[in-house]
């Protein structure tokens, strides 16, 4: 047979339009997932403002929490909040970055470091109310912490770590095999191509998990709960080994009163913690952009 | 008058090149994961020549390159017997430091892979971390001039190396090697990437570079071999069939198997 017969051209035309039908279908079916996420969002955060936008003013911003609503305002949870994600990333950035370089461009496939990454992998699966009590046994009582922002810290830091140093390592094994050749032929040491080429090159990827995993950091609550971050704090803190208290804590408390004031307080509250997020976020894509362009 | 005919035509090319021999491989096996790659190979690459290696695919021509500036170390599972000689030492030796192989013993690789910095950084970075405190912009100037590229980036050298073609980016690599001032090239397939211009322009240089380095060259183009290289070793499935000059293993082979892959019958 060396011509297609009619009935074959017809039946082929036929199909092909059912396979064009089965592939508009699929599509669809994705854009209604990917709408309805989005969707769901929309709503909540609609929901949130309209309780908590009235509440959202400077007095707000700038007061101690109170037991009058009229009088109550995240001053103290806002800068605890901040202090806790500087010092969060002062820890566990160098840590993470280090860990995944020493993974990824210095060890040997040995046995022990299998087990390592092994571990490392299974540790961003664990609950984040474990880390609270290793917090509280490690940190609290047997280095004698206290209640402070070191420990809350330090804990917060244990918890972000394997995500630190996951994407860090998916971002280091993009930098292609050739780059470091490169460098190595011209008599460079490893920590010389480590440093010179392959942390610039893998710098946006990394850049990108550890703000993931700080936004995580900014929203848990538990963790800080389980190492006594306080409910109620009208100071400030001065130093990392200050009492303190947290955006998510404070909201926890206020939903946990029965008083209609205080949800729309705790609703003020998710709008604050929000834009913290979003700005950190805004700053990531903005420095990621530039180092981008660099390296094109 | 015999002796010497005797010494001519005898089947141990090796030693009209081992005269002013600079690296000397002598019964090298390179086993991966205790598969042998290159069995008991020995010839010697002489001072301001081109050694060409060539042979079909996979017969451990580029296996043996990179074991000659030990970018072998970094695959696992390699291991190397037999002597590498430079210097009148052995390249593995326990007192020898690789990072200082590599810097007397440049690498030009298949692929042009040029940093993602700008084409100034390309070239003076390698100078400056081996310790390099002269004035970079003359460093850079005579590298590019060297390898036949300063007059095509010279308004750019700010921007990004890889901006440029695939051909000016190779030559970038091998003004990058040059900057080193390295005693030995080795290049890996350099022209492979390229097209006929670009590769043009490559032996030209290379034959300029000549003067004053030592090049060995893996190429699978017999006519490139045939028309830059001084010596010509022939490899097939890991084992030397045979070295000697060029014009002799082209045009004068001593085995068959040579012969019938310089004229194409084969591989």
């Amino acid at each position: 047979m060396t011509h297609p017969t009619q009935a074959f051209i017809d039946s082929s035309a036929k199909h092909l339009q059912r396979r064009h039908r089965k592939a508009k279908c699929f599509q669809l079916f994705c854009a209604g997932v990917t709408w309805l996420g989005a969707a769901l969002l929309l709503v909540l955060l609609y929901q949130v403002s309209v309780e908590g936008f009235r509440w959202l003013d400077w007095q707000f911003i700038s007061s101690f929490p109170s037991r009058f609503p009229y009088k109550a305002g995240i001053k103290s949870a806002l800068v605890g909040t901040l202090w806790l994600i500087s010092l969060i990333a002062f820890i566990s950035i160098p840590v993470g970055v280090a860990t995944a370089l020493y993974l990824e461009e210095f060890s040997k496939k040995s046995r022990l470091n299998r087990l390592i990454e092994l571990n490392i992998a299974n540790l961003a699966g664990v609950p984040s109310i474990v880390y609270g009590i290793i917090g509280l046994a490690v940190f609290v009582r047997a280095m004698d912490l206290q209640r402070s922002l070191v420990s809350g810290a330090l804990t917060m830091s244990l918890l972000i770590l394997p995500v630190i140093i996951i994407a860090s390592r998916e971002a280091i094994k993009t930098v292609p095999m050739s780059t470091r050749h490169a460098a190595f032929a011209l008599g460079a040491t490893r920590w010389q191509t480590a440093w010179a080429h392959v942390l610039p090159a893998s710098f946006p990827g990394i850049l990108t998990g550890v703000i993931l995993a700080l936004s995580r950091a900014i929203g848990e609550t538990a963790p800080l709960i389980m190492i006594g971050g306080l409910t109620y704090v009208a100071f400030l803190p001065e130093g990392p080994m200050d009492a303190f208290t947290a955006l998510p804590i404070q909201i926890y408390n206020w939903v946990s009163r029965p008083q209609q004031e205080f949800h729309q307080l705790a609703a003020a509250g998710i709008i604050v913690l929000l834009l913290v997020l979003l700005m950190m976020n805004a700053l990531a894509i903005v420095i990621r952009h530039k180092t981008e362009k660099k390296l094109k | 008058m015999n002796a010497l005919e005797a010494v001519m035509s005898s089947p141990l090319q090796t030693t009209i090149a081992t005269e002013d021999s600079i690296l000397d491989i002598d019964d090298v096996s390179i086993f991966y994961s205790g598969k042998a790659a290159v069995n008991n190979v020995s010839f010697g690459i002489s001072k301001n020549k081109i050694t060409a290696m060539i042979g079909p695919s996979g017969c451990g021509k580029s296996t043996l390159l990179r074991s000659l500036n030990r970018m072998n170390d970094f695959i696992p599972d390699l291991t190397i017997s037999g002597n590498i000689t430079y210097c009148g030492q052995n390249l593995y030796g326990k007192a020898v430091d690789a990072v200082e192989v590599r810097r007397r013993i440049g690498m030009v690789f298949q692929k042009p892979n040029p940093f993602p910095k700008s084409i100034y950084k390309n070239i003076a970075w390698g100078p400056i971390i081996n310790g390099f405190k002269g004035p970079s912009d003359e460093l850079v100037e005579r590298s590019l001039r060297q390898a036949a590229l300063w007059d095509e980036v010279k308004d750019r050298l700010h921007e990004s190396a890889l901006g440029l073609s695939g051909g000016q980016q190779q030559r970038l690599c091998i003004a990058r090697a040059l900057a080193m001032e390295p005693d030995i090239l080795l290049m890996d397939e350099p022209c492979s990437a390229l097209d006929p211009i670009s590769t043009a322009h490559i032996e030209e240089l290379l034959l300029e570079l000549k003067a004053n380095y030592t090049i060995v060259i893996v190429t699978h183009n017999m006519q490139q071999a045939s028309r830059l290289s001084d010596y010509t070793a022939f490899m097939e499935l890991g084992d030397l069939i045979e070295f000697g000059e060029t014009n002799q293993i082209f045009t004068r082979p001593a085995q068959h198997r040579t012969e019938e892959y310089v004229t194409g019958r084969f591989g």
